[in-house]
């Protein structure tokens, strides 16, 4: 809503040379969202005047055109010689000069300069080059006799003004006019406030004016009709008027409809005008009926929903209630009798209504935030008054008010409630003279409690916290004193807010950078990731309104997005990327998904209706993926880099497990997307965790990304099915007796996993083992195809002695034979 | 005169005279001295000290003396060997000491080569501010709550007194899950976990949530339709606006500086009533650069106040359908963006850095913000 200061004087009697910036700060303290103060009409300086063109002469330019040299009497005692463009004037014409020193918006200073072959003692303007709208089809012609030559243009045009632009809050709609700002304007100086929408020279009921007939009252409570005949179409808008309407955001288009405009801006109240002579019969308020179409003011047919509220005659629909006019009723330049709508609808209608037909007017955007309901009497009373006074229209003696004006029901608060909520003190009759401020009348209701009924353009004040606000704003919010409140000892964050902590910094202190992407991907990133038809990840949650129609789907894995950024990182000329994300994946049951139930907002849910609710939310679970390519340690001047390679997927896997405190076991897999042969599944207890290894060559390919790329993948939440426990660590025993090491080096079958020999190694050495380490893997032709040689390091200790040599090589040959029966291995060199 | 000892051979037996010994000793000490480095001295030490050195052959000699002279022969030749022994062993900790001075000045090599082998990690500054903002409230005995990101729509909306024909809930701001009478919404602020949190706690309730959430704007300079809040909600006997206040500038001054504050502007939120905006006092100019066309402040835009969130007083209709009592209860909430927290913390200056997941951005921040 943009406001014209001298438009807020009318109502509200503020102090003389308050500027707009004061008037803005206060106007914020009591809540209203001021974003800007514009300045209008400040970028035009020096002299701007009114002149009257006493003759010109055409004169044909080489480029084409033909320029007027025209004499202009300024006032002065010779008039000026000044070159002009355009062609839309007479001689004899009153028109508005710059002169010499005068300087425009944009800084364009005028100055008496040579132009088309004449010196230009000055500047015919059009509206637009004094910032006064788009105009630019011609410059601005006067009135005859509107001025005379000489006179100041500026305060002809009103073109000096400040204009407070405000962001209203849906709860604030009264301030969609310039009746509710300048109310609050009022209250904030506690100045005097002459409120136009209170008048008692206006009848608010009446069955004689033009016929209506309300179908729908729950949905159109009051509708008011006047009508004026003998109005001059030609009659033009007065610069005043034609100003506030611009100042205030809107086009001026003629008188009738800038009456129209001007009676919406001032009261909130959107007016509607008919062409009585295209109006068919009585008017109709009615919901539409399926298949009705109705082509409305911007010349759109729109498809009408049964729920939509209509303005119709006997011709059928010719308006969408309180959301834009139809076209076949609309004022022409020809209208002489008119037909004033000012009515009342209800809010949430109009917003399904105007959000249904994508159609958000300046009515629609009124009525949705709530129109004082008393209003429409008034305001079309307002609007007929200007017709009179502007376009020579006669007031028909007729009225229609359809309805009855709703009265506001009273609320009861404890006197104390703003002081308890708000923690300051207010004195009984403050609380009543604020109240009293907003419109409200309040009176004693006993028991320390007061009945507080809010006025009729309050529709927002329905419970006790609201009023609260009223007197919380209005003594100011600055007043609130800061008091830190002692909550009760806490226990810190919780042992699955710690793990997640733990999980991810040991992840970056591996050298992986978080990279969180957003959760959007498209069946065409399951399709190059190489994911089977069935596979259980194509199962996703759709969006009904995706930003993207490629991309309408919720992530069902981290891959897709973690392999965009890297790719994006090498694409911005990094070489060896390792990135990570750590987030939540979405995993909907396949099949219908179960609709949570509507439940009540007057009382808690029952704890099964909740259950119901929470058991329709689908499964988010939480998961951490690396990806990484190009080297995972650099080359340099101490000798050759290191390729990344599927293992460090895997050990960004290990590094995980090891920060939750939980042992991994790494199995072969083929899982897309990863390599076949490069696939580790990655299991703790018998729990499938997640996979790791190097990207299929495929997706490498499809994805763009660097050969050997490598990821890991798991979900956090498998770890600890039952929850993260939050048992201490036992402490180990810390023996001091001399540790024994054995090598092996154990032959086996290519196929046979380390892991698994490894395994057999540890449960065939006993207790005495203290740990086993791979050391070397080596094939060649010496072993036999098929074969390779593993070589472990065993370290055996006892807590309690120094072991014989005998003793520790009986430990080692019972490793080595399990290994033999579980793996066939076989002892190199035996 | 004894038996002739037939280890040697008598006619190198030289006397034992006090002379001769005391140039045997001489003599070592000289070819010591003169050793410039230890391997002179090992060749020195050989002929000195060694088997065939005039000292060891002299010592051999006492036993073919007669008794008498024995005695004093032995004294002599004794002393003269723990002599030298100790001049060898004084020089050749001299020549170790300056060996060892050489080289260590030999393995000398260049620090300042880099050592840049190990990658080098980084977490994203939007998961270690809501670390850190989780730490200020803990640290006041509030706990961290948190909830899915697709939502059931009641909890998102109806709960907190978003009625289903409010504006809030078009297609135009909110993600729904198809259809769009799933009930299911990808959530549009943490406030569900705030609704979930007093459905599923008993007051007093202190409990701060940061997380993701969605809404349908395109990304650009300032907006994306993924960003991150952190809201807190406090339910207890007793709370006020006061209250609020006092935790919002415990709150600005721990993450912005001593004495930093805030200021409250009423505003309209359907869950708070009465509800603010609130503005974080300038951490960068304090005020100064307000009417100071000189020093303007970049961070504030000279206004010396930075919007920062939203607040206010839990709205009575929420705690019922959330079933707390309102006769009993009040409670206060509040909730900022991260992504924006960020940029004038930080002085981010485009949000395309915080969503693309270019690893130079993150890098800068390292582990703790």
């Amino acid at each position: 809503m943009r406001v014209p200061l001298s438009w807020l004087r009318d109502y509200a009697a503020l102090p003389d040379g308050v500027s707009a910036r004061d008037v803005a700060a206060r106007l914020i303290r009591a809540g209203l969202e001021v974003e800007t103060v514009h300045e209008a009409g400040a970028d035009v300086s020096g002299p701007l005047v009114v002149g009257r063109v006493l003759e010109f002469a055409d004169e044909p330019q080489k480029n084409g055109k033909t320029i007027r040299w025209c004499s202009v009497d300024v006032g002065e005692a010779e008039p000026r010689g000044i070159v002009c463009g355009a062609h839309n004037f007479a001689a004899g014409d009153l028109v508005v000069v710059s002169l010499p020193g005068a300087v425009l918006p944009g800084g364009f200073a005028i100055s008496a300069r040579k132009t088309y072959g004449n010196v230009s003692d000055g500047m015919i303007c059009s509206a637009r080059e004094l910032g006064l709208g788009d105009d630019h089809d011609g410059i601005i012609v006067l009135q005859p006799d509107e001025a005379a030559p000489g006179a100041d243009a500026v305060e002809l045009l009103h073109l000096r003004d400040d204009v407070l632009d405000i962001a209203v809050t849906p709860d604030r709609g009264y301030c969609l006019s310039v009746r509710g700002v300048a109310r609050e304007a009022a209250t904030a100086y506690g100045v005097p406030f002459t409120d136009p929408g209170v008048r008692d020279d206006v009848d608010t009921t009446g069955a004689d004016g033009y016929p209506v007939r309300v179908e729908d009252a729950a949905r159109c409570p009051v509708f008011a009709a006047r009508t004026v005949t003998g109005f001059d179409p030609a009659a033009p808008s007065p610069r005043w008027l034609q100003r506030r309407v611009q100042l205030a955001g809107m086009r001026p288009i003629s008188l009738a409809v800038d009456i129209t405009n001007v009676v919406m801006l001032e009261l909130g109240q959107p007016i509607h005008g008919y062409d009585r002579d295209a109006l068919r019969g009585p008017i109709v308020v009615r919901r539409a009926v399926a298949g009705e179409k109705l082509t409305t003011l911007d010349g759109a047919v729109r498809a009408l929903d049964p729920d939509d509220l209509l303005i119709t005659d006997d011709s059928g629909p010719i308006g969408l209630a309180g959301v834009m006019g139809g076209g076949s009723t609309e004022l022409s330049d020809a209208t002489t009798t008119i037909v004033v709508e000012a009515a009342h609808f209800e809010a949430t209608g109009i917003a399904r209504t105007a959000r249904r037909h994508k159609l958000p007017s300046e009515a629609s955007k009124r009525f949705e935030r709530g129109v004082d309901p008393a209003l429409p009497a008034v305001a079309a009373q307002r609007v007929v008054d200007l017709l009179v006074a502007l376009g020579g229209a006669t007031q028909e003696p007729g009225l229609t008010v359809a309805g009855a004006v709703p009265a506001p029901a009273p609320i009861e608060i404890p006197a104390g409630l703003p002081a308890r909520v708000v923690g300051i003190d207010y004195p009984a009759d403050e609380v009543t003279s604020l109240l009293t401020a907003v419109g409200a009348a309040v009176a004693p209701a006993g028991d320390e409690r007061i009945a507080v009924t809010p006025p009729t353009w309050r529709p927002d004040l329905t419970d006790p916290y609201d009023l609260v606000e009223e007197v919380a704003r209005l003594h100011g919010y600055d007043a609130v004193p800061s008091v830190l409140p002692v909550a009760p000892a806490g226990r810190g964050i919780t042992p699955s807010q710690r793990l997640r902590r733990r999980v991810e910094r040991a992840v970056a202190a591996a050298g992986y950078v978080e990279a969180p992407s957003y959760p959007f991907v498209g069946a065409a990133d399951f399709d190059a990731l190489g994911f089977p038809a069935d596979d259980a990840r194509r199962v996703a949650l759709r969006l009904a309104n995706p930003l993207s129609e490629e991309q309408p789907l919720l992530r069902t894995t981290l891959l897709p997005g973690l392999l965009t950024t890297l790719r994006r990182n090498v694409g911005r000329g990094a070489t060896d990327v390792a990135v990570f994300e750590a987030g939540l994946v979405f995993r909907p049951e396949p099949g219908a998904l179960p609709v949570p139930p509507r439940l009540p907002v007057d009382r808690r849910p029952t704890d099964a209706e909740l259950a119901d609710l929470l058991a329709a939310v689908p499964s988010q679970p939480r998961r951490i993926a690396v990806a990484l390519a190009g080297e995972r340690e650099p080359a340099g001047w101490w000798g050759a880099g290191r390729p990344a390679v599927w293992a460090d997927a895997v050990e960004a896997a290990r590094v995980v497990a090891r920060s939750a405190g939980v042992t991994l076991r790494v199995e072969k897999d083929e899982h897309a997307p990863w390599h076949p042969g490069r696939c580790a599944a990655l299991y703790v207890g018998d729990t499938l965790v997640g996979h790791a290894g190097e990207l299929h060559p495929r997706v490498v390919a499809a994805l763009g990304l660097p050969a050997r790329t490598s990821a890991m993948e798991l979900e956090l939440d498998r770890f600890f099915p039952d929850g993260v426990g939050d048992e201490p660590v036992r402490a180990p025993s810390v023996p001091t007796f001399p540790v024994a090491t054995q090598d092996v080096a154990l032959v086996v079958d290519l196929a046979v996993p380390a892991a698994d020999v490894e395994d057999a190694l540890r449960s065939g050495a006993g207790e005495l083992l203290e740990s086993v380490r791979l050391f070397d893997v080596f094939t060649g032709a010496q072993l036999g195809d098929g074969k390779k040689s593993l070589a472990y390091a065993l370290r055996f200790r006892a807590p309690d002695r120094t072991l014989t040599v005998d003793e520790t090589t009986a430990a080692r040959d019972a490793a080595v034979a399990a290994a033999a029966e579980r793996t066939g291995a076989v002892l190199r060199g035996a | 005169m004894s038996a002739p000892n037939s280890d040697y051979d008598p006619v190198q037996v030289t006397p034992l005279d006090a002379d001769q010994v005391a140039a045997m000793v001489s003599d070592a000490l000289a070819a010591f001295a003169a050793a410039r480095d230890l391997d002179a001295l090992k060749e020195a030490r050989l002929a000195h000290t060694g088997d065939r050195s005039p000292l060891a052959l002299a010592n051999r000699e006492i036993g073919a003396l007669p008794p008498q002279a024995r005695k004093e022969a032995g004294q002599r030749v004794g002393t003269a060997r723990r002599d030298v022994a100790t001049a060898l062993a004084e020089r050749q900790a001299v020549l170790e000491a300056e060996r060892d001075e050489r080289v260590l000045v030999e393995e000398a090599v260049d620090v300042t080569l880099p050592w840049d082998r190990a990658p080098r990690g980084a977490r994203h500054p939007l998961t270690t501010i809501q670390e850190r903002v989780a730490d200020v409230f803990v640290a006041m005995g509030w706990e961290v709550a948190e909830g899915p990101e697709v939502e059931a729509e009641w909890l998102n909306f109806d709960a907190l007194n978003i009625g289903p024909d409010h504006p809030a809930r078009t297609m135009q701001d909110t993600f729904f899950v198809e259809s769009e009478d799933s009930g299911l919404v990808l959530r549009t602020h943490t406030s569900p976990v705030q609704a979930r949190s007093m459905l599923s706690r008993t007051p007093p309730i202190y409990v701060i949530c940061p997380g993701r959430t969605f809404r349908t704007d395109e990304l650009d300079a300032t907006h994306t339709p993924v960003f991150s809040q952190v809201e807190g909600l406090a339910i207890d006997e007793g709370l006020t606006m006061a209250h609020l206040k006092g935790t919002l500038d415990h709150f600005a001054s721990s993450m912005f500086g001593d004495g930093i504050t805030t200021r409250l502007r009423p505003s309209y939120f359907p869950f708070t009533e009465p509800s603010a905006e609130m503005d974080l006092q300038c951490f960068v100019c304090r005020g100064a650069s307000v009417g100071d066309p000189d020093h303007p402040c970049r961070t504030c835009g000279s206004e010396g106040w930075i919007e920062w969130g939203g607040c206010g007083m839990v709205n009575p209709r929420v705690l019922v359908a959330c079933g707390i009592d309102p006769e009993r209860y009040t409670g206060f909430a509040f909730g900022m963006g991260l992504e924006r927290t960020l940029m004038f913390r930080h002085g981010v200056e485009d949000m395309h850095d915080m969503v693309e997941g270019d690893v130079r951005f993150a890098a800068a921040f390292g582990m703790e913000i």
